[in-house]
């Protein structure tokens, strides 16, 4: 408590007055364009020449407390800032190669050149930034207000505890008060007074966090002459707490983040899964090209986007483009090649490889052997914050939203329609179906466009998860069978419960021991598993003869 | 043989179930095959309710009753191609529960079999086919080695000759004609020498002489060895059979002799009535 | 019989004739010869579409890469006893999977054993419970994919991605002088003609009769009184061995052994091979192996990019227009071939 006096006065004493809170009410208009001038007046004496004046400035700034001058600081302490022949102060910026108004922001045009470099001093600096620091925590962009709070607490100087208490008791917004409790925490830990610790260890032990780790080891290891690095054994019993919670909380975290991981695994799996269920299932062909479905929708997507110059909207435009092209290849396929091989399975397996050695080559031809990568649009770009450390990314959530979707759809049309109907009667009784008057042959052609249109599908989701490249079917088919097997043939809801089951597994395993490692787990589990099942999860019953 | 008394069986009349422990060989030594409360069920479908069933030494057995009666079923729990839920299978006086034993382990024992749609090695000559249905030794290095004896020679085509596919020896099995196929199934179950012989549905696809053949080829290997037949043709069955059971929705309904089965009201309705 | 008379011959003649530049590139293809009969094991006769012998043809490889490696100890860049992709790594001690590779008796035992325990075990998991055609197919390629992602990996010992390569001696002699390629070469024209001999043997046998029986039914082989698990067990992993024999001579004649070698699309290339030729023949899946690889040799060089589209309108095309190979077309139009068995029902 004593320290946090003693630092309050130090802070009043240098004339840095506590910033205008961020929710304080609109100023009267007279007020306000004396401070507006004030304000400017100040900015431009950031770029005057002498140190002296800079530290005026700097201080008048302080007084004024408008966040509207954290650019124009941002700048001076990054050597960001010029001086116009205007005698005004900008603010270079480096990505557009031009300067910008400080206050406004805006690109200046007709530049008032020769632009004149403002160089301060490092003691400038040590007076600047902690100023710079409180009026971001006194910005009404609690983004700022987080980064400033973090910033401090990392700096350590000698301000930033009474800078963030005055803020801590400012702010509303649950998030920043979580950033500046923990940011008090992180330079209480480094106090002098032992309950002051203690209480800092309680606060890191409540947050998790594991930026606090290696401070937590550091006061739990010893130092070289074998005593302790923290003299007080209660603190150290509380740190010992303290580090036992984090690293609790670190090992749920990895394991929610490996399982969503996993979820999105399973989502593209499922996608290629799905596909298969409706080719190999109903139709009972096994289309090793199938993965290349994937591929050829993945470029579907590259190519709309492409074509859309990068339009924030191309993903609508690719889905149906990639469903209707994979479709349309599946449906040529299946008419010129396939339909001959009906009954000779492994010789489909075969004359199918050949299809997606040719469809590689294609693609490799037309597009380059390089991988291509399609950029998420801005609405899928970040993440969604659960926990601390744990940020699951939009386009993971919207894969696994999509192929729940499309598995409700292929569900609904295969269950309640008159196509889906008609499919599973050519698939029950090929010959009693062609009797009552079902074209069997067109049946055949379009669940086998259906099946590729769905691996197209899986196509656009992957664009959106990594690069695209000609290999990029070969990897998932395997993986894909393997869910075909394990969930049973043609069946939907064995094809979804192995796709999650393997999807899940894998990236589970993953961090303990390993990508091959977990590839092959999951093998021998398949050949395990199948040991007592070889139908697979859900099998379709019936009878087989000698 | 054909003197023996009919018993109808009830539902709630049948006799008391035999308990689980093999009767001991010396008590039936005449017991060829012994079926024991079979129980099978598909998905919650009962295609076996608690089926037993005794055949004698040398008996020739036929086995009727309506489509999905569960005929076919019977001869995959005695045959090891089926697991019934519960219940089992004891062959003469040996003590081994059958259903517990493997296909071939089960060929080895004895227990020949015709498929109900005929099943010949498609690849392989009519020749050949027998030669793969020999009696012997099937482990797989004896295999290797295997040839063919000068007994086994004539007894290929002593068969061969038995069911006139003597012309046809060199001939692609799969080339056949259904009927063929048929007395060629025969053939390799003859040559397989089995002590018990299930046959499902052995006429389907044979002119009326054949036929003729067939029932005397049966009539003459019962006998010396214990003959299931299935069948639907009624005079086909009528010409060989001395015992019929009757089988329907997978219950035994009724056994006997052939003349008081046709009159049995019950089979009538459900089976030889339509 | 006549295939086994002349392919006698070209061994004798072929290092005698051909350019010294030829020889490996033959030898190459009679290697090639020895995994499509292999292949035509359980593929033609059995059955059995593996897409996993790319993998018993390189782990007979690995096991004489590690012979070849081990026996020029001391001699490599680093000058050290291990080979020197473990002292890049920064090993200090020999694997114990490595001990013994360097008595070329043992590595060659070891070369068909273990390839064979594999298949051993994972066709007695297979075959037991009644996995069979695409799904066995399918999950052979699972066991291929899984094998490559190991044997990539630096840390299982095997020279990660680089494989074992920098070979200079086999039994005493270099692998650089004309004459011990034209030793190999003749070796492995032997041991393709004994291998011929073998699987003719086998399939002309009561078992090999057995077999094509257990393909085309194999519930009334089962009812015969034959254990068909056994059957498929035994040709599955005598054709393992046999592949991994053709890997192993394969080796010292291109120098090299890396995972890339057990890739799933090389298993699927071998079965081509053998449909190319014609399935259930024995002469024609090695003609198959030599016509496809000779092409591919050839294509490569002419114009690389059109080797993938003639490979895949390969496999199309044989599938769909030549069911029975060459050697199946052949006897249809009448030559003196006489193909022994009908296209078999997959
Ligand atoms: N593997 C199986 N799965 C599901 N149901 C089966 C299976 N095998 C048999 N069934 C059913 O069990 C019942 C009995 O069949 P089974 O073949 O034994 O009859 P059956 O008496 O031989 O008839 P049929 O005279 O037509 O040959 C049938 O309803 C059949 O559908
Ligand atoms: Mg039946």
């Amino acid at each position: 408590m004593s320290r946090w006096i003693l630092t309050s006065v130090i802070v009043a004493v240098t004339g840095a007055a506590l910033p205008r809170p961020a929710h304080a009410g609109p100023l009267d208009e007279a007020q306000g364009g004396r401070l507006e001038q004030a304000l400017e007046r100040a900015i431009d004496g950031l770029a005057a020449s002498s140190d002296d004046k800079i530290n005026e400035s700097v201080n008048k700034l302080a007084v004024l407390g408008d966040p509207r001058a954290i650019p124009a600081l941002d700048a001076l302490c990054d050597d960001r800032l010029r001086l116009g022949t205007d005698g005004h102060a900008y603010v270079w910026d480096s990505k557009i190669r031009d300067i910008r108004d400080p206050v406004t922001g805006a690109v200046v045009g007709g530049a008032p050149r020769p632009l004149k470099e403002v160089e301060i001093s490092n003691e400038v600096r040590r007076v600047a930034l902690p100023i710079l620091a409180q009026l971001k925590l006194g910005s009404p962009d609690a983004a700022v207000r987080l980064a400033a709070a973090q910033e401090l607490s990392n700096g350590g100087s000698a301000e930033a505890p009474a800078l963030l208490r005055g803020a801590l008791g400012r702010e509303h917004d649950a998030k920043v008060r979580g950033a500046l409790t923990l940011a008090i925490a992180r330079v209480d830990l480094g106090s002098a007074d032992a309950s002051a610790r203690i209480a800092a260890l309680e606060v890191v032990s409540k947050s998790g966090d594991d930026d606090f780790l290696s401070t937590l080891q550091q006061m739990l290891g010893q130092g070289s002459d074998g005593k302790p690095n923290e003299p007080d054994a209660r603190v150290r019993a509380a740190a010992q707490r303290a580090r036992d919670a984090v690293v609790s909380h670190q090992r749920v975290v990895g394991f929610v983040g490996d399982l969503l991981h996993g979820l999105s695994l399973a989502s593209v799996l499922l996608f290629a899964a799905l596909g298969l269920a409706v080719t190999f299932g109903l139709l009972g062909v096994i289309n090793m090209a199938h993965g290349e479905m994937l591929m050829l929708g993945a470029y579907a997507t590259y190519s709309v986007q492409t074509a859309m110059h990068g339009s924030r909207f191309y993903l609508p435009v690719a889905i149906p483009v990639a469903f209707l092209s994979t479709a349309l290849v599946g449906v040529l396929l299946e008419r010129t090649i396939i339909r001959h091989l009906y009954k000779r399975p492994l010789e489909t397996l075969l004359a199918t490889w050949g299809i997606s050695l040719g469809l590689i080559q294609t693609v490799r031809l037309i597009f380059g052997a390089q991988n291509v990568s399609v950029a998420n649009p801005d609405w899928l770009a970040g993440g969604l914050e659960i926990a601390h450390g744990l940020v699951l990314p939009w386009t993971r959530i919207a894969v696994v939203g999509f192929v729940i979707v499309v598995a409700a759809a292929v569900w609904f049309i295969l269950q309640r329609t008159r196509f889906g109907l008609e499919v599973r009667a050519v698939t029950q009784n090929r010959s009693m179906a062609a009797c009552i008057g079902i074209s069997t042959k067109r049946v055949d052609a379009l669940v086998f466009g259906l099946g590729s249109g769905i691996a197209g599908l899986g196509g656009v989701a992957l664009s959106q998860l990594g690069n695209v490249g000609p290999e990029l079917g070969q990897s998932y088919i395997i993986d894909s069978f393997m869910v075909v097997v394990l969930g049973g043939v043609g069946r939907l809801a064995g094809a979804v419960a192995a796709a999650l089951g393997l999807g899940v597994v894998n990236k589970l395993i993953e961090p303990a021991a390993g990508a091959v490692a977990g590839k092959i787990a999951v093998l021998v589990f398949i050949i395990l598993f199948i040991q007592r099942r070889p139908q697979g999860l859900f099998a379709i019953k019936g009878r087989v003869e000698a | 043989m054909s003197a023996i008394p009919v018993t109808p069986l009830e539902d709630d009349d049948r006799p008391t179930p035999i308990s689980s422990a093999p009767i001991p060989a010396a008590a039936r030594p005449e017991l060829a095959l012994w079926v024991e409360n079979l129980s099978v069920t598909f998905d919650g479908f009962k295609a076996l309710t608690e089926v037993t069933l005794t055949l004698e030494k040398g008996e020739l057995r036929c086995l009727i009753g309506p489509n999905g009666a569960g005929k076919t079923t019977l001869m995959d729990c005695i045959t090891g191609k089926t697991r019934p839920d519960s219940g089992a299978v004891y062959l003469e006086s040996r003590m081994n529960d059958l259903t517990k034993l493997s296909e071939c382990r089960i060929a080895e024992l004895g227990i020949g079999r015709k498929f109900q749609r005929p099943t010949v090695f498609q690849g392989h000559t009519v020749y050949e086919n027998c030669e793969l249905a020999l009696a012997g030794k099937k482990g797989v290095f004896r295999t290797l080695f295997a040839r063919l004896s000068a007994a086994e020679r004539t007894r290929i085509d002593e068969i061969l000759e038995l069911i006139g596919l003597q012309d046809h020896a060199k001939r692609q099995a799969g080339l056949l004609a259904h009927g063929q196929k048929q007395w060629l199934e025969i053939g390799m179950l003859l040559a397989q020498a089995p002590s018990v012989l299930l046959i499902d549905e052995p006429i389907a696809g044979m002119t009326h002489a054949e036929t003729e053949r067939t029932a005397e080829l049966l009539r003459s290997l019962a006998g010396a060895h214990t003959v299931v037949v299935v069948e639907h043709d009624m005079e086909f069955v009528r010409s060989i059979a001395r015992r019929v059971t009757v089988l329907h929705q997978g219950k035994v309904l009724a056994e006997g002799p052939m003349a008081q089965i046709q009159k049995d009201p019950r089979v009538v309705e459900v089976y030889l009535g339509v | 019989m006549l295939l086994g008379g002349a392919a006698l011959l070209i061994a004798v003649v072929i290092p005698l004739v051909a350019p010294d530049y030829l020889v490996p590139l033959l030898g190459k293809f009679l290697c090639f010869g020895i995994a499509a009969l292999a292949m035509d094991l359980v593929w033609g006769y059995a059955g059995i579409l593996s897409l996993g012998h790319g993998l018993f043809f390189a782990l007979g490889g690995y096991g004489m890469g590690m012979y070849l490696m081990r026996v020029i100890a001391g001699e490599g860049v680093y000058r050290s006893n291990l080979p020197d992709f473990m002292v890049f790594l920064d090993w200090k001690q020999l694997p114990w999977y490595w001990h013994g590779f360097q008595s070329f008796p043992f590595a060659m035992v070891m070369s068909l054993v273990a390839p064979g325990v594999l298949a051993l075990v994972f066709g007695w998991f297979m075959f037991r419970s009644r996995i069979r055609g695409v799904y066995l197919s399918i999950v052979t390629q699972a066991l291929t994919y899984a094998a490559t992602l190991f044997f990539f990996q630096n840390a299982a010992g095997f020279g990660g991605n680089n494989g074992l390569t920098d070979f200079k001696r086999i039994l005493g002699a270099s692998l650089h002088d004309p004459g011990t390629r034209k030793l190999l070469y003749v070796a492995s024209a032997i041991a393709l003609f004994g291998t011929y001999l073998l699987c003719r043997f086998v399939v002309t046998s009561r078992l090999g009769r057995v077999v094509t029986a257990v393909r085309d039914a194999e519930l009334k082989t089962r009812f015969c009184g034959y254990e068909s698990t056994n059957y498929k067990l035994f040709i599955w992993t005598l054709s393992a061995m046999l592949c991994a024999l053709a890997g192993a001579l394969y080796v010292p004649q291109v120098g090299i052994i890396n995972p890339s070698e057990m890739q799933p699309s090389n298993s699927i290339e071998m079965a081509i091979w053998v449909a190319v030729g014609g399935r259930g023949t024995l002469g024609g899946a090695v003609l198959g192996a030599w016509l496809v690889n000779g092409g591919k040799s050839w294509l490569t060089a002419a114009l690389p990019s059109a080797w993938l589209y003639a490979l895949g309108a390969l496999f199309v095309a044989v599938t769909l227009f030549l069911p029975d190979g060459l050697v199946g077309l052949g006897s249809k139009v009448g030559s003196k071939f006489r193909s022994k068995s009908l296209r078999p029902p997959t």
